[in-house]
């Protein structure tokens, strides 16, 4: 984990009010590892304070990419960064997935809802690269919602669709879809990043199908580092409940140990 | 060069700041960004007897130039940070400081006594003011008496210098600090942070799991300098300021007010080297005002 200041942003696409950013940062691009993310400062103001928490989309040879939708303040300030600017980054931070041998040659299933696709395409090209077979499964609201189908059917991954509003591919959320096809396909693995509501219906899918998994949480963050305590969820891990960093023992977590009536208020 | 060094009486920092309780994890979480060994000293977390869980989450909330924490002192617990954490803290040469915490006032003198069994410790620092684990917000440091007893408890029972930090959520924080001297604690710190809240105007929700919780950040700057100013003329021993401070220009103001050290808080979170950044701007705004030691501005408000 280290400190660049002089990240230098290289370019950005934008659709509405989602921003796929390019970054050089050789020193974190090359440690970066698929799941995990980068602390931002969006100001250099004491408002808003706090960095964001950004996970990482891609990560090849000295250079990174964020994925990110406008979702307040933060995220605001960070799209007008213009082409040139130096941003500054921490990262990477947090444990990512985890990829395993015997996934070779298997079918693994990617879920992202809305934002939540972020962490997922850095995920599916490792897959990929370690000759598991990663399908993605991208839901949105509405068609507008899902800005990076293109670029991931040219990456040459399977990609499945869903608008909730039916604008584009299957009509109706990205569980019921997951849910269509699992009664065709059987995975291996199952990979979840989206809001809360549709990670617990997928984490009660994927009991029901005896599927293991791992999903990557959201929480709002004091430091991305493990030294604040600030962005816990209540994990069952070991026969024991307790309140887990999101930051350090996270973002991402089997599914099967997420308790998700304690993280319904936020 | 400027002479950064600063005496506490009871102990001798390297500089005048130390990361403050809270927001420096046990230490370790830090040791990735800087040699610690740079800094005046730092205080880890609050420490119980045996680990605690914390409050429900969501526990931050951002606010205008501030943040509020309804963490509640999850942690390892006493024994657990003696065995695991204390060893890798040895040898940093900087003061490592422990935040003592407790239900009662029985359980602050017995992770006291509990912890002065230890090697590596340069002092503990009383927290008898964190707003988030008490039913409202409560706390030993709103009431003078109760501020007496505690440290004067925990003084029984170890030989470590005391520091005592107080909260801002007070009607007269002198009459506090005035009690925690007379008890004998040996240098008082503050301010903890403010009690505060917000609310979720489309759920009508509060925004953090626990209702309430303590504002921290610059919003809050201009309060504690008040608090360390009024203090740090109602009592004798040395004080330790804190609240809000981002950069150097920070840390000199409450130094001018009063304070012989400061801490850093929320601003390790913006900054993991923020610490670093504000030791290295007192010794440059030292420099550049003529200023050969820096203990020289402790106090030297012209009013």
């Amino acid at each position: 984990m280290v400190i660049d200041r002089q990240a230098r942003l290289v370019e950005v696409q934008s659709w509405n009010d989602y921003f796929l950013f390019t970054l050089e940062s050789p020193e974190i691009a090359t440690k970066a590892q698929p799941g995990q993310f980068l602390m931002i400062k969006v100001s250099e103001s004491t408002q808003p304070l706090l960095r964001r928490p950004i996970s990482l989309h891609n990560a090849e040879g000295p250079r990174l990419q964020i994925f990110f939708q406008i979702a307040g303040e933060g995220t605001r300030l960070l799209s007008q960064k213009k082409v040139g600017e130096r941003l500054n980054l921490l990262g990477p931070l947090g444990q990512g997935f985890t990829i395993r041998p015997e996934f070779r040659g298997k079918e693994v299933f990617c879920v992202g809802g809305g934002r939540g696709l972020a962490p997922l395409y850095f995920l599916a090209r490792e897959l990929l690269r370690t000759g598991a077979r990663p399908v993605i499964f991208y839901g949105g609201r509405t068609a507008a919602d899902l800005p990076l189908q293109e670029r991931l059917e040219k990456s040459g991954f399977e990609v499945l669709v869903s608008t909730d509003d039916g604008s584009a591919g299957f009509p109706g959320f990205v569980t019921s879809l997951v849910e269509e096809t699992l009664k065709k396909r059987r995975p291996e693995f199952l990979y979840a990043c989206g809001p809360d509501p549709m990670m617990e219906k997928l984490a009660e899918i994927c009991r029901r199908e005896k599927l293991a998994g791992e999903f990557s949480l959201e929480a709002i963050m004091g430091c991305g580092f493990g030294a604040c305590w600030g962005c816990v969820k209540k994990i069952r891990r070991n026969g024991q409940e307790k309140y887990l960093k999101v930051c350090q023992d996270g973002p991402v977590f089997p599914h099967d140990e997420i308790i998700w009536q304690e993280n319904d208020h936020g | 060069m400027v002479d950064l060094s600063v005496g506490l009486g009871f102990l001798r920092f390297k500089n005048p700041v130390l990361a403050a309780s809270g927001t420096f994890g046990y230490g370790l979480e830090f040791k990735p960004f800087y040699d610690l060994g740079l800094l005046g000293g730092f205080v880890v977390k609050g420490l119980y007897l045996k680990p605690r869980e914390g409050n429900r989450p969501p526990r931050l909330v951002e606010t205008p130039s501030g943040l509020i924490n309804s963490i509640g002192l999850q942690g390892i617990g006493v024994e657990a940070f003696c065995r695991e954490v204390l060893p890798e803290l040895a040898g940093l040469n900087t003061a490592v400081i422990v935040n003592v915490c407790g239900e009662e006032e029985d359980e602050y003198a017995r992770v006291a006594e509990y912890l002065g069994r230890h090697q590596g410790l340069a002092a503990l620092e009383l927290n008898i003011s964190c707003p988030n684990v008490r039913e409202g917000g409560r706390c030993p440091a709103q009431n003078p008496e109760a501020t007496y007893r505690t440290v004067k408890k925990v003084k029984q029972v170890t030989s470590l210098p005391l520091i005592t930090k107080l909260s801002p959520n007070v009607t007269d924080i002198t009459s506090v600090a005035q009690a925690a001297e007379e008890a004998g604690t040996e240098a008082i710190s503050l301010i903890n942070t403010l009690l505060a809240m917000a609310i979720d105007l489309e759920t009508r929700k509060p925004r953090l799991g626990n209702i309430m919780g303590g504002l921290s950040g610059p919003a809050i700057k201009p309060i504690a300098l008040r608090m360390v100013f009024q203090v740090a003329r109602a009592v004798k021993v040395p004080v330790i300021g804190m609240g809000g401070i981002f950069t150097a220009e920070d840390a000199l103001e409450f130094m001018m007010a009063g304070a012989a050290a400061v801490q850093v808080g929320t601003a390790n979170f913006v900054d993991p080297d923020a610490c670093l950044k504000i030791i290295r701007g007192l010794e440059s705004w030292a420099e550049k005002h003529g200023i050969n030691k820096i203990s020289e501005i402790t106090g030297s408000l012209r009013v």
